[in-house]
Protein backbone atom coordinates (compact mmCIF):
# COMPACT_ATOMS: atom_id res chain seq x y z
CA UNK A 1 0.00 0.00 0.00
CA UNK A 2 1.52 3.64 -1.07
CA UNK A 3 -0.44 5.43 1.13
CA UNK A 4 -3.15 4.79 3.85
CA UNK A 5 -4.94 7.09 6.23
CA UNK A 6 -6.29 5.72 8.97
CA UNK A 7 -9.01 7.41 11.32
CA UNK A 8 -7.90 10.81 10.95
CA UNK A 9 -9.50 13.11 12.49
CA UNK A 10 -9.02 17.14 12.61
CA UNK A 11 -11.55 19.96 13.71
CA UNK A 12 -11.22 23.69 13.79
CA UNK A 13 -12.84 24.99 17.10
CA UNK A 14 -15.47 22.98 17.33
CA UNK A 15 -16.39 22.15 13.74
CA UNK A 16 -14.78 18.96 12.96
CA UNK A 17 -14.17 19.31 9.29
CA UNK A 18 -12.60 15.79 8.98
CA UNK A 19 -14.35 13.09 11.30
CA UNK A 20 -12.89 9.91 10.88
CA UNK A 21 -11.51 9.78 6.90
CA UNK A 22 -9.85 6.51 6.36
CA UNK A 23 -8.51 6.03 2.66
CA UNK A 24 -6.01 4.13 1.00
CA UNK A 25 -4.28 4.45 -2.28
CA UNK A 26 -1.60 1.60 -4.32
CA UNK A 27 1.03 1.84 -6.65
CA UNK A 28 -0.52 2.95 -9.86
CA UNK A 29 -3.78 3.97 -9.13
CA UNK A 30 -5.64 6.52 -9.96
CA UNK A 31 -8.31 7.51 -6.56
CA UNK A 32 -10.48 9.80 -6.77
CA UNK A 33 -12.09 11.20 -3.15
CA UNK A 34 -15.80 12.82 -3.96
CA UNK A 35 -18.59 14.32 -1.23
CA UNK A 36 -20.04 17.72 -1.33
CA UNK A 37 -18.72 20.95 -0.76
CA UNK A 38 -17.83 20.94 3.11
CA UNK A 39 -17.50 17.25 3.11
CA UNK A 40 -13.51 17.79 3.89
CA UNK A 41 -12.12 17.11 0.57
CA UNK A 42 -9.41 19.95 1.00
CA UNK A 43 -8.46 19.28 4.67
CA UNK A 44 -7.88 15.67 3.95
CA UNK A 45 -5.72 16.49 1.51
CA UNK A 46 -3.82 19.35 3.23
CA UNK A 47 -3.37 16.76 6.02
CA UNK A 48 -1.79 14.56 3.32
CA UNK A 49 0.31 17.03 1.97
CA UNK A 50 1.16 19.08 5.76
CA UNK A 51 -0.08 21.61 5.18
CA UNK A 52 -2.27 20.89 8.34
CA UNK A 53 -1.62 18.53 11.35
CA UNK A 54 -3.66 15.45 12.31
CA UNK A 55 -5.91 15.79 15.43
CA UNK A 56 -6.08 12.12 15.70
CA UNK A 57 -5.16 9.16 13.72
CA UNK A 58 -2.48 8.26 11.01
CA UNK A 59 -0.85 8.69 7.13
CA UNK A 60 1.81 6.23 6.11
CA UNK A 61 3.33 6.78 3.27
CA UNK A 62 5.78 3.78 2.23
CA UNK A 63 4.68 1.87 5.71
CA UNK A 64 6.25 4.87 7.51
CA UNK A 65 4.15 7.62 9.58
CA UNK A 66 4.05 11.15 8.31
CA UNK A 67 1.76 12.71 10.22
CA UNK A 68 2.82 15.77 11.78
CA UNK A 69 6.18 16.51 9.60
CA UNK A 70 5.90 19.74 7.57
CA UNK A 71 5.22 20.11 3.83
CA UNK A 72 8.79 20.44 2.53
CA UNK A 73 9.25 16.95 4.37
CA UNK A 74 6.51 15.36 3.10
CA UNK A 75 7.35 16.26 -1.00
CA UNK A 76 10.72 14.69 -0.26
CA UNK A 77 9.61 11.77 0.71
CA UNK A 78 7.55 12.01 -2.58
CA UNK A 79 4.25 13.26 -2.09
CA UNK A 80 3.63 16.41 -4.20
CA UNK A 81 0.46 18.54 -5.02
CA UNK A 82 -1.60 21.33 -6.12
CA UNK A 83 -4.02 23.67 -4.66
CA UNK A 84 -7.56 24.30 -5.29
CA UNK A 85 -6.99 28.24 -6.22
CA UNK A 86 -4.02 29.02 -8.61
CA UNK A 87 -1.17 28.57 -6.13
CA UNK A 88 1.94 29.83 -8.13
CA UNK A 89 4.62 32.29 -8.17
CA UNK A 90 3.36 35.18 -9.91
CA UNK A 91 6.52 37.27 -10.73
CA UNK A 92 8.16 34.74 -11.74
CA UNK A 93 8.50 33.14 -15.42
CA UNK A 94 6.90 29.84 -15.95
CA UNK A 95 10.22 28.17 -16.54
CA UNK A 96 10.99 29.59 -13.42
CA UNK A 97 8.01 28.55 -11.86
CA UNK A 98 8.97 24.93 -12.21
CA UNK A 99 12.59 25.37 -11.85
CA UNK A 100 12.66 26.46 -8.41
CA UNK A 101 10.55 22.82 -7.66
CA UNK A 102 13.20 20.78 -9.78
CA UNK A 103 16.06 22.83 -7.70
CA UNK A 104 14.23 21.77 -4.74
CA UNK A 105 14.52 18.15 -5.54
CA UNK A 106 17.63 17.97 -6.96
CA UNK A 107 18.90 20.13 -3.57
CA UNK A 108 20.21 22.69 -5.31
CA UNK A 109 17.93 25.72 -3.65
CA UNK A 110 20.75 26.99 -1.23
CA UNK A 111 23.37 27.08 -3.62
CA UNK A 112 24.64 30.29 -3.90
CA UNK A 113 27.32 31.98 -6.61
CA UNK A 114 26.20 29.60 -9.53
CA UNK A 115 24.07 30.66 -11.95
CA UNK A 116 20.29 29.34 -12.06
CA UNK A 117 20.05 29.94 -16.19
CA UNK A 118 21.92 27.15 -17.13
CA UNK A 119 20.95 24.55 -13.87
CA UNK A 120 17.94 21.73 -14.28
CA UNK A 121 16.77 23.10 -17.76
CA UNK A 122 16.39 19.97 -19.21
CA UNK A 123 14.54 18.37 -16.66
CA UNK A 124 12.13 21.66 -16.75
CA UNK A 125 12.02 21.98 -20.00
CA UNK A 126 10.92 18.39 -20.55
CA UNK A 127 8.05 18.72 -17.50
CA UNK A 128 6.90 21.91 -19.93
CA UNK A 129 6.99 19.97 -22.95
CA UNK A 130 4.60 17.47 -21.36
CA UNK A 131 2.19 19.61 -20.24
CA UNK A 132 2.19 21.52 -23.34
CA UNK A 133 3.71 24.82 -21.97
CA UNK A 134 7.27 24.75 -23.62
CA UNK A 135 6.10 27.60 -25.59
CA UNK A 136 4.99 29.84 -23.00
CA UNK A 137 8.29 29.14 -20.92
CA UNK A 138 9.42 33.13 -20.89
CA UNK A 139 5.97 34.22 -19.90
CA UNK A 140 5.32 35.90 -16.48
CA UNK A 141 3.17 33.10 -14.38
CA UNK A 142 0.49 35.71 -12.68
CA UNK A 143 0.04 36.69 -16.52
CA UNK A 144 -1.07 33.58 -17.79
CA UNK A 145 -4.87 32.12 -18.65
CA UNK A 146 -6.41 30.99 -15.29
CA UNK A 147 -6.39 27.32 -17.72
CA UNK A 148 -2.81 27.58 -18.25
CA UNK A 149 -1.84 28.75 -14.28
CA UNK A 150 -3.37 25.35 -13.27
CA UNK A 151 -1.49 23.53 -16.13
CA UNK A 152 1.45 25.03 -14.16
CA UNK A 153 0.30 24.01 -11.35
CA UNK A 154 0.33 20.18 -12.24
CA UNK A 155 4.25 20.67 -14.08
CA UNK A 156 5.36 22.73 -10.40
CA UNK A 157 3.93 19.25 -8.91
CA UNK A 158 5.81 17.57 -11.40
CA UNK A 159 9.07 18.42 -10.58
CA UNK A 160 9.86 17.13 -7.37
CA UNK A 161 9.50 13.99 -9.28
CA UNK A 162 6.73 12.50 -7.11
CA UNK A 163 5.84 8.72 -6.49
CA UNK A 164 2.11 10.56 -5.26
CA UNK A 165 0.88 13.42 -6.99
CA UNK A 166 -2.01 15.00 -5.06
CA UNK A 167 -4.30 17.24 -7.28
CA UNK A 168 -6.92 19.31 -4.90
CA UNK A 169 -9.63 19.60 -7.73
CA UNK A 170 -7.32 20.31 -10.66
CA UNK A 171 -10.35 21.19 -13.30
CA UNK A 172 -12.01 23.77 -10.89
CA UNK A 173 -13.04 26.68 -12.75
CA UNK A 174 -11.91 25.54 -16.26
CA UNK A 175 -14.47 24.82 -19.17
CA UNK A 176 -15.85 21.86 -19.94
CA UNK A 177 -13.24 21.51 -23.24
CA UNK A 178 -10.20 22.31 -20.21
CA UNK A 179 -11.30 20.07 -17.97
CA UNK A 180 -11.66 17.43 -20.92
CA UNK A 181 -8.23 17.43 -21.62
CA UNK A 182 -6.41 18.50 -18.43
CA UNK A 183 -7.84 15.11 -17.45
CA UNK A 184 -6.67 13.52 -20.34
CA UNK A 185 -3.37 15.14 -19.57
CA UNK A 186 -3.53 13.57 -15.98
CA UNK A 187 -4.00 10.40 -17.16
CA UNK A 188 -1.22 10.38 -19.60
CA UNK A 189 1.31 11.94 -17.18
CA UNK A 190 0.16 8.87 -14.42
CA UNK A 191 1.00 6.43 -17.52
CA UNK A 192 4.01 7.79 -18.86
CA UNK A 193 5.79 8.70 -15.71
CA UNK A 194 4.29 5.73 -13.53
CA UNK A 195 2.99 8.28 -10.86
CA UNK A 196 0.11 7.22 -8.84
CA UNK A 197 -2.70 10.20 -8.29
CA UNK A 198 -4.58 10.73 -5.79
CA UNK A 199 -7.84 13.90 -6.85
CA UNK A 200 -10.80 15.25 -6.00
CA UNK A 201 -13.62 16.12 -8.21
CA UNK A 202 -16.95 17.47 -8.68
CA UNK A 203 -18.12 16.20 -12.14
CA UNK A 204 -19.48 13.22 -11.90
CA UNK A 205 -19.00 12.31 -15.78
CA UNK A 206 -15.34 12.84 -15.32
CA UNK A 207 -15.05 10.84 -12.11
CA UNK A 208 -16.56 7.82 -13.01
CA UNK A 209 -14.55 8.04 -16.39
CA UNK A 210 -11.15 8.19 -15.28
CA UNK A 211 -11.57 6.74 -11.70
CA UNK A 212 -9.96 3.20 -10.99
CA UNK A 213 -11.21 3.79 -7.24
CA UNK A 214 -13.35 5.96 -5.79
CA UNK A 215 -13.71 6.83 -1.94
CA UNK A 216 -16.92 9.11 -0.76
CA UNK A 217 -16.55 11.81 2.18
CA UNK A 218 -19.68 13.22 3.77
CA UNK A 219 -19.18 15.23 6.50
CA UNK A 220 -15.81 14.61 7.49
CA UNK A 221 -16.15 11.22 7.50
CA UNK A 222 -15.40 8.18 4.58
CA UNK A 223 -18.42 6.56 3.60
CA UNK A 224 -16.95 4.16 1.62
CA UNK A 225 -13.95 3.25 -1.07
CA UNK A 226 -14.76 1.06 -3.75
CA UNK A 227 -14.33 0.44 -7.29
CA UNK A 228 -16.60 2.90 -9.51
CA UNK A 229 -19.36 0.34 -10.36
CA UNK A 230 -19.71 -0.64 -6.55
CA UNK A 231 -20.40 3.05 -5.65
CA UNK A 232 -22.77 3.85 -8.09
CA UNK A 233 -24.75 1.34 -6.97
CA UNK A 234 -24.22 1.98 -3.19
CA UNK A 235 -27.72 2.75 -1.67
CA UNK A 236 -26.07 5.15 1.28
CA UNK A 237 -24.08 7.14 -1.48
CA UNK A 238 -27.01 7.74 -3.65
CA UNK A 239 -28.90 8.97 -0.80
CA UNK A 240 -25.96 11.11 0.60
CA UNK A 241 -24.59 12.34 -2.82
CA UNK A 242 -25.06 11.22 -6.27
CA UNK A 243 -29.11 11.12 -5.71
CA UNK A 244 -29.34 14.60 -4.07
CA UNK A 245 -27.86 15.90 -6.66
CA UNK B 1 31.03 33.60 -15.19
CA UNK B 2 29.14 37.01 -15.47
CA UNK B 3 28.61 36.83 -19.22
CA UNK B 4 26.01 34.31 -19.18
CA UNK B 5 23.45 36.24 -16.80
CA UNK B 6 24.34 39.41 -18.14
CA UNK B 7 23.97 40.38 -21.46
CA UNK B 8 27.00 41.64 -23.00
CA UNK B 9 25.91 45.58 -23.40
CA UNK B 10 24.73 45.67 -19.82
CA UNK B 11 28.22 44.02 -18.99
CA UNK B 12 29.89 47.02 -20.92
CA UNK B 13 27.68 49.79 -19.69
CA UNK B 14 28.80 48.77 -15.78
CA UNK B 15 32.40 48.68 -16.95
CA UNK B 16 32.40 52.03 -18.41
CA UNK B 17 30.16 53.44 -15.31
CA UNK B 18 32.53 52.04 -12.72
CA UNK B 19 35.80 53.07 -15.22
CA UNK B 20 34.40 56.30 -15.17
CA UNK B 21 33.85 56.59 -11.99
CA UNK B 22 37.58 55.71 -11.22
CA UNK B 23 38.08 58.62 -13.18
CA UNK B 24 35.97 61.03 -11.49
CA UNK B 25 37.67 62.52 -8.72
CA UNK B 26 39.92 64.23 -10.60
CA UNK B 27 37.62 66.18 -12.28
CA UNK B 28 35.14 67.21 -9.37
CA UNK B 29 35.51 69.12 -6.37
CA UNK B 30 36.55 67.32 -2.75
CA UNK B 31 33.08 67.96 -1.80
CA UNK B 32 31.25 65.90 -4.92
CA UNK B 33 33.93 63.21 -4.27
CA UNK B 34 32.69 62.92 -0.52
CA UNK B 35 29.14 62.94 -1.24
CA UNK B 36 29.19 59.96 -4.31
CA UNK B 37 31.41 58.30 -1.79
CA UNK B 38 28.58 58.71 0.77
CA UNK B 39 26.11 57.45 -1.59
CA UNK B 40 27.90 54.22 -2.58
CA UNK B 41 28.11 53.46 1.14
CA UNK B 42 24.37 54.05 1.49
CA UNK B 43 23.40 52.46 -1.64
CA UNK B 44 24.89 49.04 -0.95
CA UNK B 45 23.38 49.13 2.42
CA UNK B 46 20.20 49.88 0.56
CA UNK B 47 20.64 47.13 -2.09
CA UNK B 48 21.33 44.84 0.71
CA UNK B 49 18.46 45.19 2.26
CA UNK B 50 16.75 44.85 -0.75
CA UNK B 51 17.98 41.21 -1.04
CA UNK B 52 15.80 40.30 1.75
CA UNK B 53 13.01 43.13 1.30
CA UNK B 54 12.77 43.18 -2.54
CA UNK B 55 13.65 39.93 -3.08
CA UNK B 56 12.78 37.98 -0.18
CA UNK B 57 9.47 39.80 0.43
CA UNK B 58 10.65 40.34 4.25
CA UNK B 59 9.71 43.00 6.13
CA UNK B 60 13.07 44.17 7.81
CA UNK B 61 12.03 46.96 9.04
CA UNK B 62 15.27 47.44 11.24
CA UNK B 63 18.62 47.00 8.55
CA UNK B 64 20.47 49.63 10.05
CA UNK B 65 21.53 47.06 13.08
CA UNK B 66 23.61 45.22 10.46
CA UNK B 67 25.19 48.32 9.21
CA UNK B 68 25.93 49.95 12.64
CA UNK B 69 27.08 46.63 14.00
CA UNK B 70 29.61 46.41 11.33
CA UNK B 71 30.57 49.61 11.64
CA UNK B 72 31.37 49.49 15.57
CA UNK B 73 32.65 45.68 14.93
CA UNK B 74 35.38 47.80 13.15
CA UNK B 75 35.93 50.71 14.97
CA UNK B 76 36.37 48.66 18.40
CA UNK B 77 38.82 46.21 16.54
CA UNK B 78 40.79 49.11 15.20
CA UNK B 79 40.59 51.13 18.29
CA UNK B 80 41.06 48.58 20.90
CA UNK B 81 43.03 45.84 19.57
CA UNK B 82 46.35 46.16 18.12
CA UNK B 83 45.02 43.75 14.65
CA UNK B 84 45.60 44.75 11.27
CA UNK B 85 42.80 46.69 9.46
CA UNK B 86 42.37 43.95 7.17
CA UNK B 87 41.43 41.70 10.06
CA UNK B 88 38.86 44.26 11.21
CA UNK B 89 37.54 44.90 7.64
CA UNK B 90 37.00 41.09 7.45
CA UNK B 91 35.59 40.56 11.17
CA UNK B 92 33.36 43.07 10.83
CA UNK B 93 30.54 41.78 8.02
CA UNK B 94 31.16 38.17 9.74
CA UNK B 95 29.86 39.46 12.91
CA UNK B 96 27.12 42.08 11.37
CA UNK B 97 25.76 38.36 9.31
CA UNK B 98 26.34 36.82 12.82
CA UNK B 99 24.17 39.43 14.62
CA UNK B 100 21.91 38.72 11.54
CA UNK B 101 21.41 35.16 11.97
CA UNK B 102 20.90 35.66 16.05
CA UNK B 103 17.64 38.06 15.22
CA UNK B 104 16.74 36.57 11.60
CA UNK B 105 16.38 32.89 14.16
CA UNK B 106 13.54 34.70 16.09
CA UNK B 107 11.88 37.05 13.41
CA UNK B 108 11.68 34.16 10.68
CA UNK B 109 9.13 32.36 13.03
CA UNK B 110 6.92 35.21 12.30
CA UNK B 111 5.23 36.78 9.22
CA UNK B 112 5.49 39.93 7.72
CA UNK B 113 4.22 42.93 10.21
CA UNK B 114 5.07 40.61 13.53
CA UNK B 115 8.24 39.62 11.63
CA UNK B 116 8.99 43.73 11.18
CA UNK B 117 7.66 44.12 14.91
CA UNK B 118 9.94 41.88 16.37
CA UNK B 119 12.80 43.29 14.67
CA UNK B 120 12.78 46.62 15.26
CA UNK B 121 12.69 45.06 19.23
CA UNK B 122 15.99 43.28 19.10
CA UNK B 123 17.59 46.08 16.71
CA UNK B 124 16.52 48.45 19.33
CA UNK B 125 17.76 46.26 22.29
CA UNK B 126 21.45 46.52 20.56
CA UNK B 127 21.07 49.93 19.97
CA UNK B 128 20.52 50.62 23.35
CA UNK B 129 23.22 48.46 25.24
CA UNK B 130 25.28 50.76 22.17
CA UNK B 131 23.79 53.99 23.29
CA UNK B 132 24.10 53.06 26.87
CA UNK B 133 27.58 51.18 26.92
CA UNK B 134 30.05 54.38 28.01
CA UNK B 135 32.79 52.34 28.60
CA UNK B 136 33.22 50.28 25.61
CA UNK B 137 31.31 52.03 22.58
CA UNK B 138 31.36 55.34 24.17
CA UNK B 139 27.61 55.65 24.38
CA UNK B 140 25.92 58.39 22.48
CA UNK B 141 29.38 60.38 22.20
CA UNK B 142 30.74 57.92 19.57
CA UNK B 143 33.95 56.41 18.41
CA UNK B 144 35.88 59.22 16.93
CA UNK B 145 39.55 59.64 15.20
CA UNK B 146 39.63 55.65 14.21
CA UNK B 147 42.84 54.80 12.88
CA UNK B 148 42.74 53.81 9.55
CA UNK B 149 45.40 52.15 7.21
CA UNK B 150 47.45 55.38 5.45
CA UNK B 151 46.83 53.87 2.24
CA UNK B 152 43.30 54.74 2.26
CA UNK B 153 42.87 57.83 5.12
CA UNK B 154 42.50 60.24 2.42
CA UNK B 155 39.34 60.93 0.70
CA UNK B 156 40.50 60.24 -2.44
CA UNK B 157 41.87 56.94 -1.80
CA UNK B 158 39.16 56.24 0.32
CA UNK B 159 36.96 56.97 -2.55
CA UNK B 160 38.65 54.37 -4.39
CA UNK B 161 38.58 51.67 -2.05
CA UNK B 162 34.75 52.43 -1.59
CA UNK B 163 34.17 52.37 -4.75
CA UNK B 164 35.93 48.81 -5.19
CA UNK B 165 34.56 47.53 -2.50
CA UNK B 166 31.12 48.14 -3.26
CA UNK B 167 31.28 47.38 -7.36
CA UNK B 168 32.52 43.82 -5.87
CA UNK B 169 29.85 43.45 -3.46
CA UNK B 170 26.96 44.88 -6.06
CA UNK B 171 28.58 42.32 -8.35
CA UNK B 172 28.23 39.32 -5.13
CA UNK B 173 24.65 40.68 -4.67
CA UNK B 174 23.81 40.37 -8.26
CA UNK B 175 25.39 36.29 -8.81
CA UNK B 176 23.21 35.67 -5.49
CA UNK B 177 20.15 36.91 -6.81
CA UNK B 178 20.88 34.87 -10.60
CA UNK B 179 21.48 31.58 -8.26
CA UNK B 180 19.38 29.10 -7.60
CA UNK B 181 19.33 30.19 -4.05
CA UNK B 182 18.12 33.45 -5.48
CA UNK B 183 15.75 32.03 -7.45
CA UNK B 184 14.23 30.07 -4.74
CA UNK B 185 13.93 33.13 -2.24
CA UNK B 186 12.06 35.10 -5.13
CA UNK B 187 9.75 32.32 -4.92
CA UNK B 188 9.49 31.84 -1.10
CA UNK B 189 8.05 35.43 -1.31
CA UNK B 190 5.84 35.17 -4.09
CA UNK B 191 4.37 31.85 -2.19
CA UNK B 192 5.33 30.61 0.65
CA UNK B 193 2.71 28.56 1.06
CA UNK B 194 3.60 26.98 -2.73
CA UNK B 195 7.46 26.56 -1.49
CA UNK B 196 6.86 24.22 1.32
CA UNK B 197 4.73 22.23 -0.93
CA UNK B 198 7.14 21.46 -3.45
CA UNK B 199 10.04 20.81 -1.08
CA UNK B 200 11.86 24.25 -0.27
CA UNK B 201 12.38 24.71 3.53
CA UNK B 202 11.56 28.35 3.84
CA UNK B 203 12.25 29.46 6.72
CA UNK B 204 15.64 28.23 6.21
CA UNK B 205 15.98 30.17 2.58
CA UNK B 206 14.55 33.19 4.80
CA UNK B 207 17.02 33.11 7.39
CA UNK B 208 20.20 32.52 4.49
CA UNK B 209 18.90 35.51 3.25
CA UNK B 210 18.73 37.64 6.49
CA UNK B 211 22.33 36.52 6.88
CA UNK B 212 23.58 37.38 3.76
CA UNK B 213 21.67 40.72 3.76
CA UNK B 214 23.44 41.64 7.13
CA UNK B 215 26.60 40.56 6.08
CA UNK B 216 26.59 43.17 3.20
CA UNK B 217 24.97 45.39 5.86
CA UNK B 218 27.92 44.96 7.88
CA UNK B 219 30.24 46.18 4.83
CA UNK B 220 28.68 49.11 4.30
CA UNK B 221 29.10 49.79 7.85
CA UNK B 222 33.14 49.11 6.93
CA UNK B 223 33.01 51.25 3.73
CA UNK B 224 31.18 54.13 6.41
CA UNK B 225 33.96 54.42 8.93
CA UNK B 226 36.52 54.54 6.18
CA UNK B 227 35.07 57.51 5.08
CA UNK B 228 33.80 59.08 8.18
CA UNK B 229 36.72 57.54 10.68
CA UNK B 230 34.00 57.76 13.36
CA UNK B 231 30.34 56.22 14.41
CA UNK B 232 27.69 56.72 16.54
CA UNK B 233 24.55 54.87 18.05
CA UNK B 234 22.57 56.46 15.37
CA UNK B 235 23.85 53.89 12.51
CA UNK B 236 21.71 51.82 14.48
CA UNK B 237 18.50 53.46 15.65
CA UNK B 238 15.01 52.81 13.59
CA UNK B 239 15.09 56.49 12.31
CA UNK B 240 17.99 55.68 9.82
CA UNK B 241 16.68 52.02 8.90
CA UNK B 242 13.21 53.45 8.27
CA UNK B 243 14.96 55.82 5.97
CA UNK B 244 16.64 52.37 4.21
CA UNK B 245 13.57 51.14 3.93
CA UNK B 246 12.43 54.22 1.93
CA UNK B 247 14.97 54.69 -0.72
CA UNK B 248 14.15 50.87 -1.70
CA UNK B 249 10.30 51.97 -1.94
CA UNK B 250 11.56 55.00 -3.67
CA UNK B 251 14.05 53.22 -6.38
CA UNK B 252 12.46 50.05 -6.86
CA UNK B 253 11.88 47.38 -4.43
CA UNK B 254 11.24 44.80 -7.67
CA UNK B 255 14.69 46.14 -9.26
CA UNK B 256 17.83 44.99 -8.67
CA UNK B 257 19.65 48.74 -8.83
CA UNK B 258 16.53 50.46 -7.97
CA UNK B 259 17.32 50.64 -4.39
CA UNK B 260 20.88 52.29 -4.92
CA UNK B 261 19.00 54.77 -7.38
CA UNK B 262 16.56 55.77 -4.11
CA UNK B 263 19.97 56.09 -2.02
CA UNK B 264 21.52 58.47 -4.44
CA UNK B 265 18.22 60.47 -4.61
CA UNK B 266 17.97 60.54 -0.86
CA UNK B 267 21.62 61.34 -0.24
CA UNK B 268 21.36 64.01 -2.41
CA UNK B 269 18.19 65.46 -1.77
CA UNK B 270 19.68 65.49 2.28
CA UNK B 271 23.16 66.90 1.27
CA UNK B 272 21.61 69.74 -1.49
CA UNK B 273 18.29 70.76 0.50
CA UNK B 274 20.16 70.37 4.01
CA UNK B 275 21.81 73.49 2.76
CA UNK B 276 18.75 75.81 2.76
CA UNK B 277 16.35 74.57 5.52
CA UNK B 278 17.02 71.99 7.86
CA UNK B 279 13.14 70.78 7.50
CA UNK B 280 14.17 68.46 4.82
CA UNK B 281 12.46 65.71 5.71
CA UNK B 282 9.36 67.46 4.69
CA UNK B 283 10.51 67.60 1.25
CA UNK B 284 11.16 64.05 1.55
CA UNK B 285 7.76 63.55 3.00
CA UNK B 286 6.06 65.32 0.17
CA UNK B 287 8.37 63.06 -2.11
CA UNK B 288 7.12 59.81 -0.80
CA UNK B 289 3.00 60.55 -0.94
CA UNK B 290 3.72 61.39 -4.36
CA UNK B 291 5.95 58.06 -4.54
CA UNK B 292 2.97 56.14 -3.55
CA UNK B 293 0.29 57.56 -5.62
CA UNK B 294 1.90 57.53 -8.86
CA UNK B 295 4.94 55.27 -9.01
CA UNK B 296 4.12 52.41 -6.36
CA UNK B 297 7.12 50.20 -8.07
CA UNK B 298 9.21 52.99 -7.67
CA UNK B 299 11.33 55.42 -9.99
CA UNK B 300 13.09 52.30 -11.23
CA UNK B 301 10.64 50.00 -11.72
CA UNK B 302 8.46 52.78 -13.56
CA UNK B 303 11.64 53.04 -16.02
CA UNK B 304 11.83 49.97 -16.67
CA UNK B 305 7.76 49.50 -17.70
CA UNK B 306 8.09 52.23 -19.81
CA UNK B 307 11.16 51.03 -21.27
CA UNK B 308 9.72 47.48 -22.00
CA UNK B 309 5.97 48.78 -22.59
CA UNK B 310 7.13 49.80 -26.00
CA UNK B 311 8.96 46.93 -26.98
CA UNK B 312 6.04 44.03 -25.42
CA UNK B 313 2.49 43.95 -23.69
CA UNK B 314 3.09 43.35 -20.09
CA UNK B 315 0.10 42.79 -18.04
CA UNK B 316 -0.13 43.91 -14.77
CA UNK B 317 0.86 41.54 -12.06
CA UNK B 318 -0.81 40.90 -8.48
CA UNK B 319 1.41 42.59 -6.33
CA UNK B 320 2.71 39.39 -4.37
CA UNK B 321 4.23 39.38 -0.43
CA UNK B 322 1.77 42.13 0.22
CA UNK B 323 -1.68 40.04 -0.05
CA UNK B 324 -3.08 37.63 1.76
CA UNK B 325 -2.18 34.77 -0.19
CA UNK B 326 0.59 34.98 0.27
CA UNK B 327 -0.08 34.04 4.44
CA UNK B 328 2.30 31.19 5.70
CA UNK B 329 1.02 27.57 5.35
CA UNK B 330 -1.22 26.45 8.25
CA UNK B 331 -3.32 30.18 7.99
CA UNK B 332 -5.67 29.89 4.90
CA UNK B 333 -5.40 26.40 4.12
CA UNK B 334 -8.20 25.49 6.35
CA UNK B 335 -11.20 25.21 3.86
CA UNK B 336 -13.88 22.81 2.68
Amino acid sequence: MMLQVEGAYKSFGDFGAVNGANLTVSEGELVVVIGPNGAGKTTLFNLIAGQLKLDQGQILFGGENIAGLPPYEICERGIARSFQIANIFHRLTVFENVQVAVLAEQRKSTSLFRPAYNMAVEETNSILESVGLLHKAGNIAGALSHGDQRILEIAMALGNEPELLVLDEPTAGMSPEETFAAMELIQQLARERGITILLCEHDMDVVFSVAESIMVMHQGRTLLQDEPEAVRCNAEVQEAYLGVS
Amino acid sequence: MLTGIVDGRWLAAAVIVVAALFVLPSLIPPFYVYMLALIFVTALLAMSLNLVLGYGGLYQFHHGVFYGVGAYAVALILKKTSLPAGVAFIAAPIVAAITGLLIGWFCVRLTELYFGMLQISLGSLIWAIVFRWYSFTGGDDGIHGIPLPPAISSLQSSYYFILSIFALSVAALYLIIKSPFGATLQATRDNPQRCEAIGVNVRRHQLMGIVIASFFGGVAGVLFVVLEHSVFPDLLFWVLSLEVFIMCLLGGWFTFLGPALGAGIIVTLRTFAGIYTEYWTAIMGVLLILLIFFLPEGVMGFLLSKFKGRSEHVEPVPAPSLDTTAARPSTDVASS
